[in-house]
């Protein structure tokens, strides 16, 4: 007997409801955002939602043009979606598990800006590498 | 105790307690309304005591076109309460649960959409006979506290579960304890008021109707 | 032992760059249930946490709340910030024994008097001086009263430390209670359930390193982020319950569709847990998802609440019993006061004197 010969059957997804209520409130944030310039954050790990459901609001919001990936304490995907302004922010650990889902409403997701400490870390390696080259010290 | 402890209460010993007052209380009551009995009658009557008692309990029913405004508005509105209150009882799937757990049996439920309009149906009931009992001067001169008290303790058991079912101003846990308790007091109020009609409404009926068809000299 | 740093001088060291630090804060707000945006705050706060003492004492328990623990599905994320702590006693986890453990737990005491977070999973026997449950020869009780002293906060982990749990279920012989009945003057958060969710552990930990107190507690002293809805309020099978659409069997056709497990005995609507959204097993699902109703096991008693099958709208105890006898009571008792009615009729009706023509005229 193989796994198909149990007749599990699952409830038609649209019943469970919660895929209206989601996009209803990405909908109405991105209204805020166009208004205010207002970013906000949706945490999908406290919304219950079904297998389907999720998968549903995957297809429901496709992919748009741009795709990030960043690589630091495991991997993170950020994508827009089809909609401009809405994005898609999941963050996994080492281990591949997703420690954080999340939609992001704002032109570019904050977490995709370079840091001013990185950045000030950053010059200050640039600089040593500079001077290595070199082998002068660089005039700030 | 906490929340969780006073529902375990009230599921549990608190229901054994209203459960066996009710049930030694009717059984009482009923059983020895009966062995009153009545005197053996010596005289040949013409009519039929059972016809007549049993045509009383049916046509009882269908007294409407007889009855004065005031009586027909009563009749209505008591019937859609009565309707109501025993459709929401014997069809809510989570009653016949209950039923199934204590008696052993079940039967299928009416979908929630029927039990929704049959609930609201009795609570709309409920409310307009207390505000007619209230407005009307002969109801409010025939109305003691006992049928304030009877009112208030079915009007609870309908208005708590329909909360409860929506989760309306209380939590869940909470309105369950209110649920179950307020049917506990019913239940135990039950044998001691006129709430005892649940089981000799019948009988008074059928009492009546034998009287009228008897048609005889009573020895 | 090693000054405690901060989490910012810990992290730099580690070469961890501000965006890894924030994404983190990110997670860690997930895990506390807290608002996505508040990962900013989160980030500035851990910055200048301190990492904390810890003393761990297991009483009478299963292990399974450490089981839960260490078993969880989010190792970077949990050794994260099981990093941000020092562990120092935990008799299942430490490698000293014996005596050297008990050491190891004097002197964190000593060192850290006032400062260290106690955690206790286990209940604790009081019923014949406490002798059911005893670590190096000393009761739970002298254990736990002692080290509550220089605690700055106790987390009770798991239902039994919480609130008795399995030991403290009728009859209880060990005369089990939980931590709350034994300290009365520190603050303490329960972590109720039978285990708790492991990123809820870890949740509040975070939240006492991040902001160095506890998180807003319900009234039974659970973190409100966590379990201030129900399962019922969360589940995804809750259209079903609105609909009136139950399961009456874990294999008919309602089972099949995925519908309500009220009738089952799910305990779901009067459960308070994160497991419907935070779920378990790294996300995988949780109970209903797998077809069983909610059992219950982060409330008080839920040993005791009858059955785990039978519906809440069920009794929790046998009422057709008491039915019977009562019926059987009310009928012998009807029957007797029957006889005597009619005993009262008959010897009214033999003292009876007959009316006489005499008696009408008068005299």
């Amino acid at each position: 007997m193989s796994l198909q010969d149990i007749h599990i059957r699952v409830a038609d997804a649209h019943t469970v409801g919660s895929l209206d209520a989601i996009l209803n409130e990405i909908a109405s944030r991105l209204h805020d955002f166009v208004d205010t310039g207002a970013t906000s954050l949706i945490d999908l790990k406290s919304l219950p939602f079904s297998a389907e459901e999720y998968e549903g609001l995957r297809a429901t919001l496709g992919r748009g043009e741009v795709t990030a990936r960043l690589d630091s304490i495991g991997d993170s995907e950020i994508y827009e979606t089809r909609f401009p302004g809405v994005w898609w922010v999941t963050h996994y650990n080492v281990e591949g598990d997703i420690v954080a889902d999340l939609i992001e409403i704002a032109s570019v997701p904050a977490i995709v800006h370079s840091q001013p400490e990185d950045i000030y870390v950053g010059l200050a390696r640039l600089r040593q590498t500079l001077t290595s080259v070199r082998g002068e010290p660089v005039e700030p | 105790m906490d929340a969780q402890e006073l529902l375990i209460w009230v599921r549990g010993t608190g229901l054994q307690i209203a459960a066996a007052v009710f049930v030694l209380g009717m059984s009482y009551r009923m059983l020895h309304l009966l062995l009153i009995g009545r005197k053996k009658s010596l005289a040949e009557a013409r009519g039929s005591e059972w016809a007549g008692g049993l045509r009383t309990m049916w046509q009882r029913n269908f007294v409407l076109p007889r009855l004065s405004p005031r009586g027909r508005f009563t009749f209505v509105a008591g019937y859609v309460f009565h309707l109501g209150f025993f459709v929401t009882l014997f069809f809510l799937s989570q009653h016949i649960a209950l039923f199934r757990a204590v008696f052993g049996f079940g039967w299928p439920a009416l979908p929630r959409g029927a039990i929704d309009i049959s609930a609201v149906l009795a609570l709309a009931a409920m409310v307009a006979l207390l505000a007619h009992r209230l407005v009307d001067p002969v109801k409010r001169l025939l109305s003691d506290y006992q049928d304030y008290l009877t009112w208030a303790l079915s009007f609870l058991p309908l208005l708590t579960g329909f909360m409860l079912l929506r989760e309306i101003a209380f939590e869940y846990v909470t309105l369950l304890t209110l649920h179950i308790a307020s049917v506990e007091l019913l239940l135990i109020a039950a044998p001691f008021t006129n709430l005892a009609h649940m089981f000799s409404t019948f009988i008074s009926r059928w009492y009546n109707g034998a009287v009228m068809g008897f048609k005889g000299i009573q020895t | 032992m090693k000054e405690h740093e901060t989490l910012e001088q810990r992290l730099g060291e580690q070469g961890v760059s501000r965006r890894a630090f924030l994404k983190f804060c990110a997670a860690l707000a997930t895990m506390m249930a807290l608002p996505p945006s508040s990962a900013g705050a989160i980030a500035a706060a851990l910055s200048q946490a301190k990492r904390p003492s810890v003393i761990w004492l297991s009483f009478q328990e299963c292990t399974g709340c450490t089981e839960s623990l260490t078993r969880s599905h989010s190792p970077t994320l949990e050794s994260l910030i099981f990093d941000m702590i020092s562990l120092d006693y935990h008799h299942t986890l430490q490698a000293a024994s014996g005596h050297a453990a008990e050491q190891a737990r004097d002197e964190a005491m000593k060192a850290f008097y006032g400062k260290y977070l106690l955690l206790v999973d286990g209940s604790i026997p009081l019923k014949d001086g406490g002798v059911y449950s005893t670590i190096a020869g000393r009761t739970n009780l002298d254990m736990l009263e002692e080290a509550a002293k220089g605690a700055a906060a106790i987390v009770a982990v798991g239902s039994c430390a919480a609130f008795g749990g399995l030991p403290n279920a009728q009859p209880n012989p060990t005369g089990a209670v939980a931590v709350s009945d034994i300290v009365r003057d520190k603050p303490i958060v329960n972590i109720s359930g039978c285990p708790p969710i492991p990123s809820v552990i870890t949740g509040v930990l975070a939240h006492y390193l991040t902001f160095g107190e506890l998180p807003a507690l319900d009234e039974l002293g659970r973190p409100k982020a966590f379990y201030g809805e129900t399962i019922h309020d969360r589940c995804y099978r809750r259209p079903f319950y609105d609909q009136g659409k139950f399961a009456k069997t874990f294999d008919d056709e309602g089972a099949r569709n995925g519908w309500c497990l009220y009738e089952l005995g799910c305990k779901g609507p009067t459960t308070h847990n994160a497991c419907a959204t935070t779920k378990w097993n790294g996300g995988a699902g949780f109970p209903i998802e797998a077809g069983h109703g909610c059992i219950g096991c982060s409330e008080p008693k839920f040993w005791d609440a009858g059955s785990f099958y039978t519906p809440l709208s069920a009794p929790a105890a046998d009422v057709a019993a008491v039915a019977q006898v009562s019926m059987i009571a009310g009928a012998g008792a009807a029957v007797a006061m029957g006889a005597l009615d009619r005993a009262k009729k008959q010897k009214l009706q033999q003292s009876r004197e007959k009316l006489t023509v005499a008696d009408l005229k008068g005299d």
